[in-house]
């Protein structure tokens, strides 16, 4: 793998101007691609890591400015004009996106998007690009490609967009394909599958790939160099054995630090049981539709009992649909359900919440988006102080005030802050209004609800060491729900695995983690961890490939 | 309590600058809406100060002044008044050596054999173009003198129309009838249109249904039919074109406040407030209706327009304001039939209306833009 490289970047700045301000997002970026080999832009967000890319496709927002060089072939593509320009992406090097959902247009059948690119670049007939589709889907392992060709983009799940995304880039035999973060909206089992078919296709076809993510577990599993980006300029770059081994800048090194580590301390044995359901189930009745289909129900939540102690941190693992949110909003009386829930012994279903807030405020939740769970239009000390409006009325504005001023405090923001607005706050921080907004109310069990999942790895780290800490000070019970079985390794004393509404398994986390016992929970932990935490990988390979209903 | 280690230390302004002031810093760079608002303004206030400020009251009738076209030159002309004069003079038994416009009236010089009767005043007199005639001056002989007489010059720079009124005084009133009606009646349906559309929505399920079935039911009223009902149960009343107008729009506002209400009721910070235990009520007063706002303001401005057009409408039909009282609707159905021999008729309470228009939509095409989040 030596040679000229068939890709080469070199001083690349990308500005953006804002009304602001400009805003540098890349800073004097070099980076040479060779033929053939992986290699993966690393980066929190916010580094420029996609930009370089959206630079290099010439697909920069309209207030974009890119400077430098980012030769193709010798071929400066920042100074070819849109047609020439045309005629190399699409085409000589292609991208595939983040979003398997809305990458792909919904009023066109998928054969006829795969099918355009090699209209458009090779001249081929209907027929002809028609054939190709179904042999590219066939080459992506798409199961039924010639019945699926005419599927429409919202009949297929989201690993089989991806899937199609794939194809597309792959339509016209590219030199180069750009994955930007192409498996972070996916399902951990469905991610290791796009991951070993890109890999394969790599191997076969030969293209080199430049992949950005924020994920190192990822990097080490898949890429051959790695180039560390932050604050729009590379930190570290070289191949990936020796930087994983011996990382030189002290960026990379807490980044690869950020695993959340630590474990829970574990519950004294007599604590008592604070919140316990049994045999809760959620089913949600889908109406008939007018032409036949007849009305079903849904069965979110299938007979689920658990028992919550205080002190205690139950993780609830599952991938998307598996009815674990679900679970925790029924848990909380957010949402109507069956069997039994008591707080304290009291039956939660005969209480209504609303004429009892004492209770109300002892069950609380946080949410998973930190961007969409604070109101826009209120302040961040509004915002926290909400909950005592409801339930301690006569409060004084300056005591509450002086509420909000302790809450921010406890989060580790600055109270001074309180009369912001959340959009001016970064993930993190907003995530960690929305927990001071919880604890005001000194709740004793909170559900969280994937809190981590929307974070970069480094804030993630330090939302699970505020946590527990909180935990720790406050007594207070988690029901902690995640797809992300390193953070809920860190933070949980039991383990609940669901998977299509069901509990697959449940135990001591320490137990799953080191002995799972059932084929689905072995293939979930194979595909977290790969390569390099646990030691399983070998022989997972064929559950995981068993796992998927694909 | 606190465990706080160290605050996380951020190097910024305290106060924070709300989503309302960031749209507004954008709408101040939009220069369409800025000068569109300014165009506004500056006919606002001319319609509510003009007619105590303008020399002719809009319901004054000149007789003398029918369909005169606009011009900057006072009427009556120098070119009518010195003929006048003269024949007025002359039957009076004079001769008239001389006649001029002087800087407030008029100046004969006359002569006569049997001397100059003062009387001969009271023929000028009779005249309604003059008024205040006097004998300046008399020769020694007393068989010549000077006669003077003031003329009241009128201007009309907009011209009159056929019943002879000063069109610009009919046009500033009209832009304040159009204003308030279009303003008044966005605000009502606002104010119904907001409250139902955000609590259909909030509630959701049959509730959600019934409601806006009777919106449907409303919308399938014929609005002309639904005017004519009013007028012939009430009468024509001012009053009556907000209340129609209002109770008609507000239908469309209702439907936008309600699609924004069902995708906000999804996200997390309705979800989180409810888990709060805050009251439905409080909910829709506190983090529905402020988010939908941005949408609502730019449909306001949006309607504004169409409320002025429909009230247009229903005067050009005859159904609207009653004289003396006009709106631009009125003036320029009455231009449009004049359209043959006074063109200004329609001519000028027409660029009235284009600017009105193009200066809300201006305005609300800014807001649309300054609202909008992608832009930032």
């Amino acid at each position: 793998m030596s040679g000229d490289p068939i890709l080469s970047v070199r001083d690349l700045h990308v500005r953006f101007a804002l009304a602001s301000g400009e805003v540098h997002a890349v800073r004097g970026v070099d980076l040479d691609v060779q033929a053939g080999e992986t290699v993966a832009i690393v980066g929190e967000s916010g580094s420029g890591k996609s930009q370089t890319a959206m630079a290099a496709m010439g697909l920069l927002a309209s207030n974009g400015k890119a400077a430098g060089r980012i030769l193709y072939r010798g071929e400066d593509l920042l100074k070819l004009g849109p047609r020439r320009l045309d005629r190399i992406r699409g085409d000589r090097i292609t991208m595939i996106f983040q979003e398997p959902m809305t990458s792909l247009d919904p009023l066109y059948r998928i054969g006829r998007q795969i099918a355009e690119p090699m209209i458009h670049h090779r001249g081929l007939g209907a027929r002809a690009a028609r054939a190709r589709a179904i042999e590219l889907l066939r080459l992506v392992r798409m199961p039924h490609p010639e019945r699926r060709i005419d599927a429409y983009p919202h009949e297929l799940s989201g690993g089989q967009r991806q899937r199609v995304m794939i194809a597309m880039a792959l339509a016209n035999d590219p030199d180069i394909l750009i994955a930007d973060e192409p498996t972070t909206a996916l399902d951990v089992t469905i991610q290791a599958q796009i991951l070993e078919l890109l890999k394969d296709l790599q191997a076969r076809l030969g293209m080199a790939i430049v992949f950005i993510t924020h994920d190192l577990g990822i990097v080490r599993r898949f890429a051959d160099r790695v180039c560390v980006m932050r604050a729009g300029e590379v930190v570290e770059t070289g191949r990936v054995e020796p930087i994983f081994a011996d990382p030189k800048a002290a960026y990379t090194k807490m980044l690869l630090a950020a695993e959340p580590t630590g474990r829970k301390n574990p519950v004294p044995p007599g604590a008592p049981i604070l919140l316990e359901a049994r045999n809760l189930a959620v089913s949600f009745h889908i109406p008939a539709g007018w032409f036949g289909r007849s009305a079903f129900e849904l069965k979110a939540v299938d007979r689920v009992t658990l028992a919550l102690r205080q002190g205690q941190t139950i993780g609830i693992v599952g991938e998307s649909g598996s009815g674990k949110s679900t679970l925790g909003r029924a848990l909380l009386r957010l949402m109507e359900s069956e069997g039994t829930i008591r707080f304290e012994g009291r039956d939660l279903r005969s209480i209504d919440l609303r004429r009892n807030p004492e209770i109300r405020r002892e069950l609380q939740i946080v949410f998973q988006d930190p961007y969409g769970s604070l109101s826009p239009r209120l302040t961040v000390g509004q915002i926290v102080t909400e909950g005592l409006l409801v339930h301690e009325p006569g409060l004084s504005r300056a005591e509450r005030d002086r509420r909000a001023i302790a809450a921010l405090e406890e989060v580790r923001l600055d109270p001074a802050m309180r009369d912001r607005y959340p959009h001016e706050f970064s993930g993190g921080q907003r995530q960690r209004i929305a927990i001071a907004r919880t604890m005001i109310l000194k709740p004793r069990v909170v559900v969280l609800d994937e809190p981590t999942s929307a974070l970069d790895r480094s804030v993630q780290k330090e939302i699970v060491d505020l946590l527990r800490e909180l935990q720790r000070v406050h007594d207070l019970s988690y029901l902690f729900i995640s797809h992300d079985l390193a953070v809920v390794r860190a933070l949980a004393d039991d383990v609940i695995v669901m998977r299509n509404g069901r509990v697959v398994e449940h135990g001591p986390a320490d137990d799953i983690f080191e002995h799972p016992r059932d084929g689905y929970t072995r293939a979930l932990l194979s595909a977290a961890f790969g390569g390099w935490a646990g030691g399983e990988e070998p022989e997972m390979r064929s559950d995981v490939s068993t796992a998927m209903d694909l | 309590m606190s465990i706080a280690l160290e605050p996380i230390p951020l190097d910024a302004p305290v106060r924070g600058r709300s989503l309302w002031q960031d749209a507004w810093a954008r709408l101040k760079r939009n220069k369409a809406a800025v000068g569109s608002a300014a165009i506004l303004l500056v006919m606002a206030l001319a319609s509510i100060v003009g007619p105590w400020l303008w020399p002719h009251p809009y319901d004054r009738v000149y007789p003398q002044y029918v369909r005169m076209p606009a011009s900057l030159e006072p009427y009556p002309r120098e070119e009518r008044v010195l003929p006048e004069l003269e024949q007025t003079l002359k039957r009076g038994r004079v001769d008239v050596i001389a006649v001029e416009m002087t800087d407030s009236g008029v100046r004969a010089e006359i002569a006569s054999e049997r001397g100059i009767d003062p009387r001969i005043t009271r023929y000028v007199a009779r005249n309604d173009l003059f008024s205040n005639p006097r004998i300046a001056g008399t020769s020694a002989d007393g068989k010549s003198a000077v006669i003077e007489a003031d003329v009241a010059r009128l201007r009309f720079i907009a011209g009159t129309d056929a019943n002879g009124r000063d069109l610009f005084a009919r046009i500033l009133i009209a832009i304040r009838i159009s204003l308030t009606i279009g303003l008044l009646a966005t605000f009502v349906a606002l104010l119904i249109g907001v409250a139902y559309g955000a609590t259909a929505g909030f509630l959701g399920g049959r509730v959600d249904n019934v409601m806006m079935r009777v919106v449907d039911i409303l919308y399938s009223l014929p609005f002309i039919f639904f005017v004519i009902l009013l007028v012939v149960f009430f009468g024509r009343n001012f009053v009556l074109m907000f209340i129609a107008v209002g109770a008609i729009e507000w239908l469309d506002m209702a439907r936008i406040v309600r699609g924004q209400t069902l995708s906000l009721k999804r996200r997390e910070f309705v979800q989180a407030a409810e888990a709060l235990g805050v009251s439905n009520r409080a909910i829709v007063l506190r983090h529905i209706i402020p988010n939908t706002l941005g949408p609502v303001a730019v449909y306001m401005t949006l309607l504004v327009p169409k409320v002025i057009l429909l009230e247009s409408f229903l005067s050009f039909l005859g159904l609207g304001v009653q004289e003396p009282l006009t709106s631009l609707g009125v003036l320029i159905a009455e231009g449009a039939r004049n359209i043959q021999g006074a063109r200004w008729l329609l001519l000028y309470p027409s660029v009235a209306l284009a600017l009105i228009l193009f200066a809300l939509n201006f305005i609300g095409d800014g807001l649309r833009d300054a609202l909008d989040p992608k832009e930032r």
